[in-house]
């Protein structure tokens, strides 16, 4: 493996805030505001009406740490998706910077590390509105943006990924509905996945966004020996992607 | 030592050889320019140089270093305009900067910065959303952004193509400027004049090959000699004038509704109708000699 320099990294991390400082309002609304609308709905919707209490947990809490997970995955799986089909198609981004003394892999590791860095900050969201809902504030959860972190660089491969082999945008829609749209569903969010048929609680095992949901619900409600594990799963999976990522743009981009 | 160095490069792309078998040298400290028509190879040598796409065969060195192995160190040392402006258009004229000046690894980003703001003179729209920028400002900054590093090498991909006139005048005036500083320059370009008004020597593409390459004036005094002559005339006068042109040996050619005669001054007396108009042989009259097909 050649060598990567922290330079070029920072680089292409450097051209993502630069864009960001154009955007960070409306983005940052939108993390705050929909996590609250989602609170308010089941809240006050399944919460007063069919659910008080999921897992001996109040069900807006349930479903308010689990609301992390869907932060993250939509501050990451689909910017790395969008973001880089048009930044090399559209915008030739990569193009410049690819003319510039900066290799694939550190560009996409570059893209990944700052939707991490993002998704990490923007995750915390709906954990922080639900300690406005009640949520009692433990020490465990200063871990939760690490996770979120770690979970979104995973993701912003996967997206990167896809990114790089799809022909045309519109694909996407594929990708939306057959892998994240279940992912997020089978998350165990909004409801406990230890009710479902035991296949799909074990696909739900196979779902990074379920081991996300257990990593912040313990955080918030006590670790378990366990949650290690998940976590090693996550690492690996992040590698996994970082190397798929790096593969596929390095096919699309390089003639 | 030659700035760039290509030998015997060959580059396909599925059954389409868009490099076939390039020879190219370019000595330091001159502008060459890469004229051909759309098709010939130009943009997919620029990609082989910037180590955008890698060559199937053949040698390639720039500023000293073997490509691909070595394409990094290369591209440090190289500054890149591109043919389609791929600025960040939200962020400022100066954020654009900063930002390869960081990619480039430069030391003091602000000096680099203030140093190339003046040489796109937008020092006072520094602030401004690259958005906001007439198309002659956007050029500018693109070249701007390619020289932020102060490269030894600039590889200019059709400088001006789709401008109009007065900025196309501008930019001349700044790859005209590099020139002087002695920054060796590659352009390719597909309009005739550029190339004879920037270039010390161009080389000449044809599906995917240098079929010739010189200095323009010497290009042209062996190709088409010294003066080219249209003939506006109707069909059957042209035809008598082109047979009789033919049997001289002279170079001819139709161009639209005229007959082209180059090198008219070999041509016996009495052969050029006089009420042609004469004019200086110029590249395209060698390319159309040499390949039978038009430039523009």
């Amino acid at each position: 493996m050649r060598r990567i320099e922290p330079a070029a990294v920072l680089g292409v991390m450097s051209r993502e805030v630069a864009n960001f400082r154009t955007f960070w309002r409306s983005t940052t609304f939108s993390s705050l505001i929909e996590p609250m609308v989602y609170l308010l709905a089941f809240g006050l919707g399944l919460g007063t009406t069919l659910v008080t209490q999921v897992d001996g947990i109040d069900y807006v809490e349930f479903v308010g740490t689990g609301m992390v997970a869907t932060a993250v995955v939509f501050a990451s799986a689909l910017p790395a998706m969008f973001g880089t089909f048009v930044k090399h198609r559209f915008q030739r981004t990569y193009d410049a910077i690819l003319a510039a003394p900066v290799d694939v892999e550190e560009l996409v590791s570059g893209e990944m590390l700052w939707i991490g860095l993002r998704a990490g900050v923007f995750g915390t969201f709906p954990l922080l509105v639900t300690i406005g809902f009640g949520l009692e504030p433990v020490p465990g959860m200063l871990l939760v943006p690490f996770f979120a972190f770690v979970t979104a660089l995973a993701f912003a491969g996967f997206g990167i990924a896809v990114a790089g082999s799809v022909a045309k945008i519109d694909q996407f829609n594929y990708v939306t509905t057959l892998v994240i749209t279940p992912m997020f569903l089978l998350a165990g969010t909004f409801f406990p996945i230890d009710q479902l048929p035991e296949w799909a609680q074990v696909l739900s095992q196979l779902n990074p966004l379920h081991q996300l949901v257990v990593l912040v619900r313990d955080a918030c409600f006590g670790f378990e020996p366990t949650d290690l594990l998940r976590l090693a799963g996550l690492v690996a999976l992040v590698f996994a992607m970082w190397r798929l990522a790096v593969r596929q743009l390095t096919n699309r981009l390089i003639d | 030592m030659a700035a760039i160095e290509l030998e015997g490069v060959v580059k396909t792309f599925g059954p389409i050889r868009a490099v076939d078998g390039l020879d190219l040298s370019v000595p330091a400290g001159i502008c060459l320019g890469l004229l051909g028509p759309n098709g010939a190879g130009k943009s997919t040598t620029m990609r082989l140089l910037t180590g955008q796409a890698i060559a199937d065969r053949g040698r390639l060195r720039v500023l000293g270093y073997e490509l691909p192995a070595r394409s990094k160190d290369a591209r440090a040392r190289m500054g890149v305009v591109p043919q389609l402006d791929n600025l960040d258009i939200d962020v400022t004229v100066e954020e654009n900067l900063a930002v390869f000046a960081r990619l480039y690894r430069v030391p003091d980003i602000a000096a680099a910065v203030d140093r190339a703001l003046a040489l796109a003179r937008l020092g006072d729209r520094r602030g401004d959303a690259v958005d906001e920028l007439s198309g002659g400002m956007r050029r500018r900054l693109l070249i701007a952004r390619g020289l932020v590093h102060r490269p030894r090498l600039v590889l200019l991909d059709e400088p001006t193509v789709g401008l109009d006139p007065q900025i196309r005048a501008e930019i001349w005036t700044l790859i005209e400027g590099l020139r002087a500083e002695g920054a060796t320059i590659l352009m390719s370009t597909h309009y005739i004049e550029e190339a004879e008004r920037l270039a010390d020597r161009v080389a000449l593409m044809a599906r995917g090959k240098v079929i010739a390459s010189g200095r323009p004036g010497e290009l042209i005094a062996e190709h088409a000699g010294r003066r080219t002559v249209e003939y506006y005339a109707p069909p059957q006068a042209r035809a008598a004038v082109r047979r009789a042109a033919e049997a001289a040996g002279l170079g001819v050619r139709s161009a639209g509704p005229a007959l082209v005669i180059v090198g008219s001054e070999r041509a016996p007396a009495g052969l050029v109708p006089e009420e042609a108009i004469t004019r200086p042989s110029s590249l395209e009259d060698v390319f159309v000699e040499l390949t039978g097909e038009e430039l523009e």
